[in-house]
């Protein structure tokens, strides 16, 4: 589920002190400090001795320190800037068959020793009412290795007063190209992640991720009409370096009604590209429902990948885990072991990953010392596999993790989270101004809009961004009032083409939320624009008394 | 451990507020103990206590501020706390909306803290867990749910003379029960102040019974129903629509309660006649902390909807000011008012029309109508001669709670409910509405 936690972080107006945030505010210069690992070492140690002596027979110890920094910026406005710092350590164990776990924010060897002792007590009472033991998958132990996210900025050590300068910049560009309003934020993430286990293995991991969301909106009072265009441009897995754009990173939507991005972004163009197209929706044509081919560009279809492929995969969802929450899945077992299960046309192949460098969810390894590594979760439109994590392999036959275990936080337990998965690109040579020629009659729709699915992942109604209309293979006016719903296996059963490997990009999801209690994680998902024929467009235009 | 008393937090307070050099200061001492324990498949999944505590410092210098936080209480670490709002506020840009600290304000206490509560301790919890997942055991059923409940206290003080100090206390359950073919599915939630008026017996037995009454769900036709929607299934459409009473928002024209021309619509009919909600701090069933923790403003009752108009709307410290109102502080509770009329009584005036559990992923389509997409889960029923006759596969509705409130035909007892999505806790009653919009059909169970 895509959650609104940024809505609530957005929804502060003055000062810092409104945001919500991850953990405690820290001054800029203390940013930079890392803790040796040596040191990290040695609290691991000591807690993997405690466990095992309290009769664990596996133990796991995360030592995190996540620092965020969130800037808030309205019309020419500085509304915020918050520096925010969660150090501690987690440690899971295995004992009498049973998992336990326990946190501390104390990084003393006294109190990871207790939480590892805590622990060990919570896993033998959680034994009583266990119906099975936990299984683990092996994994060798890699040693002392470390991995860090490729940048080439530091987002910690550029002055705040320019990064303020940019996002005031851009809400400049979107007001005097438009907008009536405009926000511009940015969200800034480095998680410090030492993992250690009693397989042998000390990871030392530094995790860095962006997202720069921007809204314009345009008022028009006398007829007391609004709307708004948020910004296409995805989060990403990569350093300060995302605005060093350069003219490579962009990409021209077909019929050129977008100016999309790729490896680097324009945040001041694309904010006033936003303040002069939430105008134009002011007087957008509002749409005709029925059926229609939609031609998907991929800053739209990542949330529809997220929801309809990424979610219903989640094996612990498909056994039964989430299913007081987020919920559990239409892709049972029986369908998976059938092996004939179509999920989707013979166009459609779907892959799980955290190595894209760039993406949301690319690292080292996995908050179990997993490697990451790439698998196949749809081939040539069949069900071929799902999302899992060593306590769950031996479920689906498999000899080893995916590599899908996620913390959100060192006060957290891991569990079983969404990799990037994404859509393959076609193979035949196809552009999106060559696949909208094929289209009679169809909506062209880019960016992210209101997106709702059930708790099986079946029927769903997802909306965007940008709406245009498609014409006997031209790209025609803007529509408004648009949402497209269908039910996931009708879907991508009705996926008639996929342009091909120069047009795939990556958007994602910045705060996916799932678990009791809920943790948030960030994933990206990949395709190319394509194309569904004959699915089914409402309007939501509505008036109230 | 981390449940400090008045005395300690406001010596700490008293500390922070000497050692600032700004122009204000702004201080706020938190701290809670939060145990849960989560089940599925009829088994203890993962159980947990966390413990957290933090002093907040927000300073301003002029137009400037900065905020810093730390989880030490020393004099030396207060005092580097300090300085570091102190450094962060001399960094930041001058905001131009800023808005001094609030005056001295009278916060009256509210009954937010039970000591039932507060005493839950891992077998409690267990407990909660055990009396589900066992009745599910015999019943050959599978539950799922999630038990937490918190101690948590609350400080605050400026240096114009604000305090405020309390204690609170809460629990929530939620539990999925679902047959063993995943033909059935039935919910339940239950939140509380105090742990005396939980059963988690009487919970699991509502998740059962749907459970086992939804199997075979029938497919009928998308359309406008008559729906009974029990209160959690309209607490989050009704929260939804709350973000649309910011003042601001009204009159710079992005709320469904902007007018043509840049007016409001504060005071105008726009809700059926029996539609009063309200929000109070001391609400016995309810209640909150008497202060808005961003403003420190203390809380009032105020009726936001009243007989169906329009009544308030809520103006943030820098609005009120430019509109030469009286800022308001942010509600912490939403209460609507019933009747003494059990669901069943709703249910037994019904001639035909659909019961509704709860909703499920909803958002806003479009924020003009506040148009709301979800859809029902857990527990769907065809009602007919006032009688459930048979359950009903899920539906996805396109709705406005606008819409929804102006179509009511009956209302019941309000029940406690804390949200999920909407930072509220509320009490709100069933609701059975007219022409209510069901889209599509959904084959989740």
């Amino acid at each position: 589920m895509e959650r609104r936690t940024f809505i609530k972080i957005g929804a502060g107006t003055a000062g810092a002190m409104l945001v919500p945030v991850f953990g405690n505010a820290i001054a800029a210069e203390e940013l930079l400090n890392p803790m040796a690992t040596s040191a990290k070492k040695a609290l691991a140690d000591t807690a993997m001795d405690a466990a095992r002596k309290a009769g664990a027979s596996y133990c796991d110890v995360r030592i995190g320190r996540y620092l965020n920094q969130y800037i808030t910026t309205r019309d020419l406005n500085v509304q915020g800037v918050t520096n925010t710092e969660s150090s501690g350590v987690g440690v899971r164990v295995i004992a009498a068959g049973a998992y336990g776990f326990a946190a501390t924010n104390a990084m003393t060897p006294d109190a990871v020793a207790n939480a590892a002792r805590q622990a060990v007590a919570i896993a033998k009472a959680n034994a009583r009412l266990q119906t099975e033991p936990v299984v683990l998958a092996p994994v060798k132990g890699v040693g002392e290795v470390a991995w860090a996210t490729p940048f080439k900025r530091d987002w910690r050590s550029v002055p705040v007063k320019d990064k303020a300068e940019m996002l005031i910049a851009a809400n400049k560009a979107g007001l005097d190209a438009g907008a009536s309003f405009m926000t511009a934020n940015l969200f800034q993430i480095n998680q410090q992640k030492y993992f250690a286990s009693t397989d042998g293995s000390y990871i030392d991991q530094d995790i860095h991720r962006l997202w720069a969301p921007i809204n314009a909106t345009a008022v028009d009072k006398a007829s007391g009409k609004f709307r708004s265009r948020a910004g296409l441009a995805p989060p990403v897995g990569m350093g300060y370096e995302w605005f060093d754009v350069k003219p490579e990173h962009k990409v021209r939507a077909a019929g050129g009604v977008a100016t999309l991005y790729r490896g680097g972004y324009d945040i001041v163009e694309e904010a006033r590209n936003a303040g002069r197209q939430a105008r134009a929706k002011l007087s957008a044509k509002s749409v005709d429902p029925g059926k229609y081919d939609l031609v998907l560009a991929p800053e739209n279809l990542f949330l529809t990948i997220h929801e309809s492929v990424g979610h219903p995969t989640e094996l612990d969802r498909v056994l039964g885990y989430e299913a007081n929450y987020a919920g559990t899945s239409f892709c049972t077992l029986d369908k998976w072991e059938s092996k004939t299960f179509k999920f989707g046309s013979l166009i459609v192949n779907f892959s799980g990953e955290k190595t894209t460098p760039g993406s949301l969810g690319a690292v080292g390894y996995d908050d179990e010392g997993v490697p990451t590594k790439r698998w196949d979760i749809v081939r040539d439109g069949v069900l071929v596999n799902y999302q899992a994590t060593r306590d769950q392999a031996h479920i689906i036959g498999e000899k080893e993790s995916h590599g899908c275990s996620y913390a959100d936080s060192w006060s957290n337990v891991q569990f079983q989270r969404m990799p990037n998965v994404s859509l393959a690109a076609g193979k035949a040579p196809l552009t999106p101004d060559e696949m909208v020629k094929d289209v009679k009659k169809g909506i062209y729709i880019l960016g992210r809009g209101s997106y709702s699915i059930d708790q099986q992942r079946y029927n769903f109604q997802f909306g965007g961004q940008l709406y245009f209309e498609i014409k006997d293979g031209k790209i025609g006016q803007m529509l408004e009032d648009v949402a497209y719903q269908s039910n996931t296996q009708d879907f991508w059963n009705a996926c008639t083409a996929i342009c091909d490997e120069r047009d795939w990009r990556m958007s994602g999801s910045f705060f996916d939320g799932k678990g009791q209690p809920s943790q948030v994680s960030a994933v990206s998902h990949g395709s190319s624009t394509t194309r569904f024929n004959g699915i089914n467009v409402i309007n939501t235009g509505r008036k109230i008394a | 451990m981390t449940i400090l008393n008045q005395e300690q937090t406001k010596r700490i307070c008293e500390r922070v507020l000497a050692l600032s050099k700004a122009d204000e200061c702004i201080v706020s001492v938190g701290g809670s103990r939060e145990g849960n324990i989560r089940f599925a498949r009829n088994a203890v999944s993962t159980a947990g206590l966390a413990e957290n505590t933090a002093v907040t410092v927000q300073v301003a210098f002029g137009k400037r501020q900065g905020t810093a936080s730390i989880n030490e209480y020393d004099d030396k670490s207060l005092e580097k706390v300090v300085r570091r709002a102190e450094d962060l506020a001399r960094l930041a840009p001058e905001n131009p909306e800023f808005m001094p600290a609030v005056a001295k304000q009278a916060y009256k206490e509210s009954a937010t803290f039970s000591a039932k509560t507060a005493a839950i301790d891992p077998e409690f919890r267990a407990q909660a867990a055990a009396y589900a997942i066992e009745a599910c055991r015999k019943n050959k059923l599978v539950a799922a749910g999630f038990f937490t409940d918190s101690t948590a206290f609350s400080t605050v003080a400026n240096s114009n003379g604000v305090f405020g100090h309390q204690q609170q206390t809460g629990l929530d359950f939620t539990c999925t029960v679902r047959t063993e073919d995943g033909r059935g599915s039935g919910w339940v939630k239950r939140s509380a102040l105090d742990a005396s008026r939980f059963d988690a017996r009487e919970a699991a037995d509502v998740a059962i019974e749907k459970a086992l009454r939804s199997v075979d769900a029938k497919a009928i036709e998308p359309g406008r129903y008559t729906v009974i929607l029990e209160p959690a299934a309209t607490s989050e459409l009704i929260g939804f629509m709350m973000s649309g009473f910011d003042a601001r928002q009204t009159d710079e024209g992005r709320s469904f309660l902007s007018k043509k021309g840049g007016a409001s619509r504060l005071g105008d009919k726009l809700f059926d006649q029996q539609v009063n909600i309200w929000t109070d701090p001391w609400n016995p069933d309810v209640p909150v902390l008497p202060w808005d923790a961003q403003s420190l403003i203390a809380r009032e009752r105020v009726d936001i909807i009243k007989d169906g108009k329009v009544n308030a709307l809520d103006y943030s410290q820098y609005w009120a000011k430019k509109k030469g109102v009286k800022p308001t502080a942010t509600p912490g509770n939403l209460i609507m008012a019933g009747t003494n009329k059990s669901t069943a009584e709703l249910i037994a005036n019904t001639k035909k029309g659909i019961l509704v559990t709860r909703t499920w992923y909803i958002r806003l389509v479009d924020p003009q109508s506040v148009l709301l997409t979800g859809l029902t889960r857990d527990g769907t029923f065809y009602i007919e001669n006032g009688k459930i006759k048979y359950p009903i596969k899920n539906f996805r509705f396109n709705e406005s709670p606008v819409t929804m409130l102006n179509n009511i035909e009956e209302i019941g007892k309000p029940v406690i409910i804390g949200g999920d999505e909407v930072a509220y806790q509320m009490a709100i009653p069933p609701m059975k509405v007219r022409d209510f919009n069901f889209t599509s059909l959904s084959d989740a169970v």
